[in-house]
Parts: C-alpha cells; sequence; structure tokens
C-alpha cells in the first residue's frame, strides 16, 4: 500500500522487563503522525496487551502496525503453542498463565478481552502447534 | 510557549551534553552553539543540572522589582527552609525575608495543606482516577506535549505556590486597604519550571505572581540578615509539617487522603509511570504524584544543597512544627479558586504536519533516512539520536551533510575506494574483528 507507513517490532520472549517498548515506539510515530490522542491510546492498549500475550505465552513474536488514512492495523504474528480454544479464550477472566507469572500482576486473564474491547475489528487465527496470529483494526475517525 | 531557560552563548562550547539529557529531545547544537527548539521544551531544568559549562541559565526576577510596589509579599517554597545549616527554626528564615525587602510572607506549605484538603473533599468533578498531581509544572507541560489523553486525569491544575499568591494578595488587600495591584507577590522557587510558571502559569486564566526569584539568589541574600535576627523575638509564622514536606518526593502524596499512592521522582520515571497509564496498565493507585526532579522540588535546578542533605535537615526542621496548620482560609474559598482553573491544552509539537496525508509522506522519508544511518547517538550532527536527526533533515531544520558518516561516504566515493577509516575519529572507526565493518549499510557501493 502506498499511503501507508509501517513499523515493525519483534518481541522478545520471557523478557517482562522490556514488555512495553514496541507499544511505546508505535506511539511515538502516531504522535508525530498526528492521530487523535484516544486513537492513539487505543491502538497502544492493544499494542501492549498483545505484547504481553507474546512475551508470556508465545516466547515472542513479531508486532506490525500498518497505518492508513482511515485506519490502523496491528498485526501480531507468533510461533508459539496456539490456542486450542479461542472463544474460551476470549472470556474475561480465562487464563493459561502460570502461576509464577500471574504472580507478577499478569495473565488475569483479559489480554484477548481487553484488545477485543480497545479496537474496532479483531480477528484471532491459531493452529496449535504452529502459531496465533492476531489482527486487530482501530479506525481513525 | 514562555520560557525560562535561555542559553548563555558566550559559555556554550557545543559539547552536545545536553541534547543527550533533554528528555523531550529539545535541544539541537548548530554551528558550535546550542539552540533550544521552543515548542519541545517543558523547562524542566534538565540541561541546567548537566551542562558543564554552565551555558543554560535562567531567567528570573531581579529584587530591584520590590520597589514598583506598596507592598511586598514573600511566597517562597519549602525546599527554602532545606537549604541552611544548622538551622533549627523555620521562623527564622520567615522573618529574614521580612528583613531584606517583603511587609509579608505567606508560605507556599501553608497553600500546600490548603489544596490537598480541598482536593481531599472535592467530588464528582470527573477527574479521572488515577488522580495526578497539579504540583509540577515541568510534569504538566511533559503530558500536554507527549500525553495528551492524560490531560483528564489532572484536576484542577494549581500549584501551592500559585494558591499561595492569590490568597496572600486577597488576604494583604484585605488588611492594608491597598488595591490588589499596589501589592507585589513574589514566590521564591527552587526550578526554571516554576520561573516560568510564574510567568505564564498552565492551569490560571491569568498570571497571579508578580515575579520569582531563585532559591539559590535568595539564599545569598539571606545569610546575612538571618544572622542579625533577634531570636528571642521571632515573629511565628510557619504552617505545619505536612505542608512542608511537599517539597520532597512523597510529601504530596502522604498528604492526601488516598492511602494507594505512588510517589514518582525524576522526569525519566515519570515518562515511564506515564506510558504505563497510556498502554492501559493502570496501577492500583488511587493518587500519582509526580515530580519532575529527582527527590522532588529539593532536587531543583535552582536550589543550592544536594537533595538528599536538604531532606535530612527538612525531616528535622518538620519535627518541631505541628503535623498541620490551623486552617486560615476556608475550604469554600480554596474551592472557588479551583473552579477558576482551566483545562491545559494539548501541544501537538511531535506532529509533522497537520495533513495527515503530508505527514505519512515526511515519516515515510525519515524511516528511509534513518535506515541508512548508523544509530549510533554520537551526536556529532547536533542532533541526540539519527532519528531524530533524519527528523530535521526532513523538517527543514538541518542539512543531511551534517552526519559525519555521510561525509565520509561521500569521502570515500571521491577518493575512490580508499579506506576512509582514516578520516573518522577513532571510536567511529571499523573494528577488525567485523567483517562487515560493524558500520552502517550507508557504506555499501551504490
Amino acid at each position: 500500500m502506498d499511503d501507508c507507513i509501517t513499523l515493525t517490532y519483534q518481541v522478545e520472549g520471557g523478557d517482562l522487563s522490556h514488555a512495553g517498548e514496541a507499544s511505546s515506539g508505535v506511539k511515538q510515530a502516531l504522535r508525530k503522525l498526528g492521530l487523535d490522542p484516544s486513537v492513539i491510546r487505543r491502538v497502544s492498549v492493544c499494542m501492549y496487551e498483545g505484547e504481553i500475550n507474546m512475551v508470556i505465552h508465545a516466547n515472542g513474536g513479531t508486532a506490525r502496525v500498518d497505518v492508513g488514512l482511515d485506519d490502523v492495523t496491528i498485526t501480531l504474528t507468533d510461533t508459539g503453542p496456539g490456542i486450542p480454544d479461542i472463544d474460551k479464550a476470549m472470556q474475561a477472566g480465562f487464563t493459561t498463565a502460570a502461576d509464577s507469572v500471574r504472580d507478577l500482576g499478569f495473565g488475569a486473564g483479559m489480554g484477548l478481552p481487553n484488545m477485543k474491547k480497545y479496537s474496532d475489528e479483531m480477528t484471532v487465527e491459531s493452529t496449535v502447534g504452529v502459531g496465533t496470529t492476531v489482527t486487530m483494526v482501530v479506525r481513525i475517525e | 510557549m514562555r520560557h525560562s531557560v535561555s542559553l548563555n552563548l558566550k559559555k556554550c562550547r557545543g559539547c552536545t551534553t545536553c541534547i543527550k539529557s533533554c528528555p523531550t529531545e529539545a535541544i539541537r547544537v548548530r554551528s558550535g552553539k546550542a539552540t533550544i527548539l521552543p515548542n519541545r521544551c517543558i523547562d524542566c531544568g534538565t540541561c541546567v543540572q548537566v551542562c558543564p559549562h554552565q551555558a543554560v541559565q535562567s531567567v528570573r526576577s531581579d529584587f530591584y522589582m520590590l520597589k514598583r510596589f506598596q507592598y511586598n509579599i514573600a511566597v517562597p517554597d519549602p525546599a527554602l527552609y532545606a537549604q541552611f545549616h544548622h538551622l533549627d527554626d523555620i521562623n527564622i528564615v520567615l522573618n529574614g525575608l521580612l528583613s531584606i525587602g517583603f511587609d509579608d510572607v505567606y508560605e507556599s506549605a501553608a497553600a500546600a495543606e490548603l489544596l490537598a484538603d480541598c482536593l481531599d473533599h472535592r467530588t464528582g468533578d470527573g477527574t479521572l482516577k488515577p488522580e495526578l498531581s497539579p504540583a509540577c509544572p515541568a510534569v504538566i507541560r511533559l503530558i500536554c506535549i507527549r500525553f495528551p489523553d492524560l490531560l483528564g486525569h489532572i484536576a484542577p491544575v494549581i500549584t501551592p505556590l500559585e494558591l499561595a499568591a492569590i490568597l496572600a494578595r486577597r488576604r494583604a488587600s484585605e488588611a492594608t486597604g491597598l488595591s490588589p495591584d499596589e501589592i507585589g507577590v513574589f514566590t521564591i522557587v527552587p526550578c526554571t519550571s516554576q520561573l516560568t510558571a510564574a510567568a505564564a502559569p498552565e492551569g490560571l486564566k491569568r498570571q497571579v505572581v508578580d515575579g520569582a526569584f531563585a532559591i539559590r539568589d535568595v539564599y545569598l541574600a539571606l545569610l546575612d540578615p538571618m544572622r542579625q535576627l533577634d531570636m528571642d523575638n521571632l515573629k511565628p509564622m510557619a504552617a505545619g509539617a505536612a505542608g512542608v514536606s511537599w517539597a520532597f518526593a512523597g510529601g504530596e502524596a502522604l498528604s492526601r487522603r488516598d492511602k494507594n499512592y505512588i510517589a514518582v521522582d525524576g522526569i525519566n520515571n515519570v515518562i515511564r509511570i506515564l506510558e504505563e497509564i497510556e498502554d492501559g496498565r493502570m496501577p492500583e493507585a488511587d493518587f500519582i504524584e509526580l515530580r519532575a526532579c529527582t527527590q522532588g522540588c529539593l532536587g531543583g535546578c535552582l536550589t543550592v544543597e544536594n537533595p538528599f542533605t536538604a531532606k535530612m535537615r527538612l525531616k528535622g526542621l518538620m519535627a518541631n512544627l505541628s503535623p498541620v496548620r490551623p486552617r486560615t482560609a476556608d475550604r469554600e474559598e480554596v474551592s472557588d479558586i479551583l473552579d477558576y482553573t482551566k483545562k491545559p491544552e494539548f501541544l501537538p509539537t511531535f506532529q509533522l504536519d497537520s495533513n495527515r496525508r503530508r505527514a505519512m509522506e515526511k515519516m515515510r522519508a525519515i524511516q528511509k533516512l534513518e535506515e541508512q544511518l548508523p544509530g549510533l547517538r554520537c551526536g556529532s550532527c547536533g542532533a541526540p539520536s539519527c532519528r531524530a536527526f533524519a527528523e530535521d533533515v526532513v523538517m527543514g531544520r538541518a542539512s543531511e551533510d551534517d552526519c559525519i558518516f555521510k561525509v565520509r561516504e561521500r569521502m570515500q566515493h571521491m577518493a575512490g575506494r580508499t579506506d576512509a577509516d582514516e578520516y573518522l575519529p577513532a571510536p567511529f572507526r571499523r573494528h577488525q574483528d567485523d567483517a562487515c565493518g560493524g558500520l552502517p549499510p550507508l557504506l555499501d557501493d551504490r
């Protein structure tokens, strides 16, 4: 797409201390493009929750953000264990995070529900043993 | 935007120390001298503190200004008290102010207590949780340019110094019969952001102080007069310990009712926590105190003593004070003043272009140029990072030839493929173990 800005970030697995850096980078870029602060905030929540998911569950992955004139599309791709039951994973409070992660305040089962709440469209494609791709669209107007 | 930070070009040697420490990337070195991008500067004073040549200065009032008014009131920030060695009574400082030309003193600490009390009892003004502290003007400016979506978490935007100034002028006008503009109200402040706020308050519709002095200047003016005071006949004026504690990090939070609070000091820590709130990582806190300076206002760039010693001294002084001074203004009067505050506005200073299509074109150009730069943050071009430099080039604030590596590329070309390492200073030469040169992709021949 000609009218598109693409930003890509590698998210390292198992490293919660750096989680949020991709989200921070995206925010800076969106501010420069002059997007409405409320749109930037929704994108940052989606990005951050997605980043954390990849860190905790999938040993990392790639975050790609395409900023178009009408919307921001976030694509999170990992080669992790996959989600056996997507409907269940979408339920608020459902979690498979280890206790060690939950003790840190993560893995409360709100990741995917929050991503759905803050985006205008969300699709989750997952194959057990292969990986997961989450696509979120946040409309600008 | 008004500023109190300015550069002394005679002292500036263009060393690039300041450009890398500036939290908003507001400084560039051009033609051997630092320059400030005015829309990005939040007057936090970091550059004042790090400049090895004392070239960054603050614009502040002169004592002769007191002559313009019939009656002058000093409004000292409590950080002032912590500057003095062997001081055991805050009243000595306050009486000292009366002997250097002020007719009265209204402590910022007293206003801080009123402000905390009033904010704790306000309900339904729509402030979002977690509530953010209104007390540090540098933080407010940071939020205006970088975290506009969090503006709804601060209300009202007024500092204890500003509240003290408003109340002091009213009290003095009632007591003396003078009109408010015959009364001079001067704040004594720890940092450049408070100097700026004195001239251009972030949350008030108009200026409420007539001038602002730096703590370090007042400190010098007070040293002798304080020694000459009649210690047995000091006028008691000191506020309570709660108000005084606002000078150090955590003091404001302690004096508020919310027990689930966090207190964050240091501008980079403040940025980190604001990023977290923006990402929806709401800490469980109901209230967040934010101070740009390390250790709070005691770490301000216009103080004399290091903030750690200052904190110890202030705690010693607080031990002699009652926890909170009896109220001198009722809650309703303060609440009316708070209702008068305005919401600071979002300043889109980072926006590349007001037209989004053009902004996107510029960003593509920036991305393309950045890919060709080494990512070293060497500062030779005068920008704090390669990304900032790429943006400067695309925005017309710099030329591609300002990059030493771009020049090297050209020299290599002109010299006919001989090794250009000899043109570069040692830190930038190729590492011998590094097959690809360890240098940027810009070196491949095109």
